[in-house]
């Protein structure tokens, strides 16, 4: 195995597991902040596929504007989810 | 109610304080360097928007929109067009088609070199086109993160 494709592989575990804990967790500020670090591992993936391009949207883009956005409307409703 | 109330906390007004400005020399290089290294208009623009977005966030929405209205911030958007459009129309009386490149070979935006690194001023037409880009951008995301948290205020009132 080589070392590209043990990066792919700790990435691609590492974005499953923050995608799944972003739906886990009951406080949404944390799970808006899990979408963002798996949006920041997707960008890095691209980067190692050869996409700087597309690494540079992913991470200006996912990274920043919907974090900020989805934190904006946080801060106008409520921050803990209900059963 | 007054605007102290939706400011965060001073750490992370200090740092965003700190990022702005960085994190806007970094957008125009990214935009300026658009026709030679990975990036372009839109990512610019984007990189430059979020600088925007995170005073929006740490300093709380009125406290920009009296320094910053959204009508410029759509003007800046409708400039960004226009540039463009009307430098592409250009094109059409001074060379051969739409979007045709007539400035490359010129004095000041020099020739493409035959192989090797190309220097910045190598571009002709497109870094013009990029900055138009870029600036359509930065206008239109911020311009919309701020009518979204100017909107959600709207409520409370």
């Amino acid at each position: 195995m080589s070392l590209f494709e043990i990066a792919i592989i700790l990435l691609s575990i590492f974005m499953i597991a923050s995608a799944i804990i972003s739906i886990w967790f009951k406080d949404l500020l944390a799970s808006v902040i899990a979408l963002a670090v798996m949006s920041l591992l997707l960008s890095l993936y691209f980067y190692i596929l050869h996409a700087p391009d597309v690494a540079i949207a992913e991470a200006g883009v996912g990274a920043c504007l919907t974090t900020a956005i989805l934190i904006i409307t946080i801060k106008s409703t409520k921050r803990m989810e209900e059963d | 109610m007054n605007g102290d109330e939706e400011k965060m906390t001073v750490i992370v007004q200090t740092i965003a304080a700190l990022l702005f400005p960085i994190t806007l020399i970094f957008s125009f290089y990214v935009i300026m360097h658009g026709h030679l290294t990975p990036g372009g208009g839109f990512q610019g623009g984007a990189i430059g928007a979020s600088a925007i977005v995170l005073l929006i966030v740490a300093y709380g929405v009125r406290n920009i929109e009296k320094r910053m209205k959204e009508e410029n911030l759509s003007i800046f958007e409708s400039l960004g067009g226009l540039i463009f459009v009307v430098v592409s129309i250009f094109g059409i009386f001074l060379a051969t088609a739409f979007l045709a490149n007539f400035l490359v070979g010129k004095a000041i935006f020099g020739q493409i070199p035959a192989w090797g690194e190309a220097p910045l001023n190598s571009g002709g037409v497109l870094p013009i086109l990029n900055i138009a880009v870029g600036m359509k951008v930065i206008g239109g995301l911020s311009a919309v993160v701020m009518l979204l948290a100017l909107i959600t205020k709207e409520g409370e009132r």
